[in-house]
């Protein structure tokens, strides 16, 4: 028993990754692209826990939660890059430090 | 009448909405761009029917709908009707605006309504998942709204900074779901409610709460979370700042009471030190830095950051008195904010924004009962007595004050007296100082009129400020 994969394993892989897409965002100051892939990785994540607790938990509604999750990522990832080709359209960059406007 | 019957009859209000949203989407694709009034027309009947079913359909008592999904209660109604209403007074205020701008008029409208659709879903929510999606869909759309204005740097700079901050923000609030949902099992919130004492003192549990909070202190804008609320109100067209500024701080204040008070009440001595630490960062900060600005929407952005500070000790009173005068100030605050956003539109004419401080210069000279009007919402923000914002303030210190909390109650009012001073100084540019251009304003009568009204209210409202009260306060039983 000893080699099973618990609970335990799924959540850290999950806290793992979300640590990673926030390690992503705000070490990041080259690329709004890798931003979004970012938030996608972190979506994945909560992703990741909710099916192993919904498995552990033998209740379906978090596999459910995690379809919409799926849902709603897929429809904001089209908004993000629809905000992107307009705003590469007016400052021809997509780097984030040339994000700088606004200030105050 | 069989169950699935019963049952989307509690949704009707929201079926309507969507039904009519869609119908404004066609019919606008259709419509040639003279005629497009017609959007506008059919925007505002989608939001009159929904007023109607609203009332028709008022159950009267707590009823909840496919599978524990869906609730309907008082406090539900009592903030959709709200919702409802600042939104149609946003539409008739944003026409000309934006009619006399190259910003897609009909997406505005269609935008606007799906937002409103995602509103009332996030009120009526009972289960961590309608409240996601209730948000997600009411966040969706301000993301487009605010890049409407295509040809702005501005404008897709500050949608870029909202995307990705609010996408920030849902991940988090998600990543806190999953915890609390693995910790309780259940992704109902009474069903959270009833189990989350078994688990106080676990340390996953407090993760999700912890998580779950920085999602909501987003979304209203509370500090630390607030650093999009500035750029955001700066940089998208005002019609869409007053859109933003408004309507979704209800949606965010049921937002709060759905998941702290419906669902996590048992850990309310665990919340309450993070909301108290959250409010008085947001008052400081919001107060202090509007301050230096000089951009009018910027300053705005911070008074409303203060605000949000300012109704979260309402809340962290725990008390049904602290929600209510919570959602009481929530009510006054849109109410106000209203009026203010509505009378930058007012001021700026064609081809030119007026979002300097300087562009109030002397109002008293180009148009003196517009000026009177802004006196009357500055002085109510600023909690000057007998205007409504003063009862706000007055109702949530007294609730503050029942918890033993004096000390909090004396730095609300510290902060609020060194906002008084950039509300005053907006006064004294319109009365004290000469204008710098001479032009009298040109404004359409339906705008005139709501505006007058609008400014009326807050000072009517606030010699009687009883009605409103109680329909706070009977929304929220003692329990």
């Amino acid at each position: 028993m000893a080699n099973e994969i618990a609970l335990s394993h799924y959540l850290i892989l999950g806290a793992i990754l979300f640590g990673l897409s926030i390690a992503g965002i705000f070490i990041n100051r080259k690329n709004v692209i890798i931003l979004l892939m970012a938030i996608e990785l972190m979506l994945l994540a909560v992703n990741m826990n909710f099916i192993a607790f919904a498995r552990y938990l033998g209740d379906s509604a978090g596999q459910v939660f995690v379809f919409f999750i799926l849902t709603v990522a897929a429809a904001e990832s089209a908004i993000g890059l629809a905000i992107l080709v307009v705003l590469f359209r007016n400052k021809r960059t997509i780097n984030v430090d040339d994000l700088n406007q606004m200030k105050g | 009448m069989p169950l699935i019957f019963t049952q989307l009859q509690l949704a009707l209000p929201e079926i309507v909405l969507l039904g009519s949203t869609c119908l404004v989407l066609i019919v606008d694709l259709f419509v040639s761009e003279r005629s497009r009034g017609i959007t506008y027309i059919l925007a505002q009947m989608a939001l009159l029917a929904v007023f109607i079913t609203l009332l028709a359909t008022s159950v009267g008592k707590t009823s909840d709908a496919f599978s524990h999904t869906f609730v309907r209660d008082a406090l539900g109604d009592t903030l959709k009707l709200f919702v409802a209403l600042s939104c149609s007074v946003v539409f008739l205020y944003a026409k000309n605006y934006l009619k006399t701008r190259d910003i897609p008029f009909g997406e505005f409208y269609v935008l606007g309504l799906f937002g409103v659709l995602g509103m009332m879903i996030l009120i009526s929510a009972a289960s961590l998942l309608t409240v996601y999606l209730g948000l997600e869909l009411l966040s969706l759309s301000m993301y487009a709204m605010v890049a409407l204005q295509r040809d702005s740097v501005t404008a897709s700079e500050s949608a870029m900074k909202y995307f990705v901050l609010g996408a920030i923000a849902s991940g988090m609030l998600l990543y806190g779901m999953s915890m609390i949902y693995g910790m309780t099992g259940s992704l109902e919130l009474a069903t959270i409610n009833t189990k989350v004492l078994e688990h106080q003192h676990d340390i996953v549990m407090m993760f999700g709460l912890v998580f779950v909070l920085v999602g909501i202190a987003f979304k209203f804008g509370a500090v630390p979370f607030h650093m999009w609320v500035p750029d955001v109100y700066q940089g998208s067209a005002t019609a869409v700042t007053l859109y933003i500024g408004t309507a979704p701080k209800i949606a965010a204040f049921a937002m709060l009471i759905r998941l702290l008070v419906d669902g996590l009440l048992g850990l309310q001595s665990e919340w309450r030190d993070i909301v108290i630490v959250i409010a008085i960062a947001s008052m400081a900060i919001g107060n202090v830095v509007a301050i230096a600005q000089s951009n009018i929407k910027r300053m705005l952005a911070y008074s409303t950051i203060s605000h949000v500070g300012f109704l979260m000790l309402g809340v962290l009173a725990g008390t049904p008195e602290g929600f209510a005068s919570a959602m009481f100030y929530t009510l006054v605050y849109t109410l106000t904010a209203l009026g203010s956003f509505g009378m930058v539109i007012l001021m700026s004419g064609y081809g030119f924004e007026a979002e300097h401080l300087d562009s109030f210069k002397g109002l008293n000279q180009r148009s003196p009962w517009f000026a009177f009007i802004m006196l009357i919402l500055m002085f109510s923000m600023a909690g000057v007595p007998p205007f409504l914002g003063f009862f706000a303030k007055f109702m949530v210190l007294k609730s503050v004050v029942a918890i033993d909390l004096v000390w909090l109650a004396a730095l609300a009012v510290v902060f609020s007296i060194v906002g008084a001073f950039y509300y005053l100084r907006i006064v004294k540019l319109m009365y004290f100082d000469t204008a710098q251009d001479s032009h009298s304003l040109e404004i359409s009568t339906d705008m005139r009129l709501l505006m007058s009204v609008n400014g009326l209210l807050v000072l009517l409202l606030g010699l009687k400020p009883d009605w409103i009260l109680d329909l706070c306060i009977r929304v929220f039983p003692l329990a």
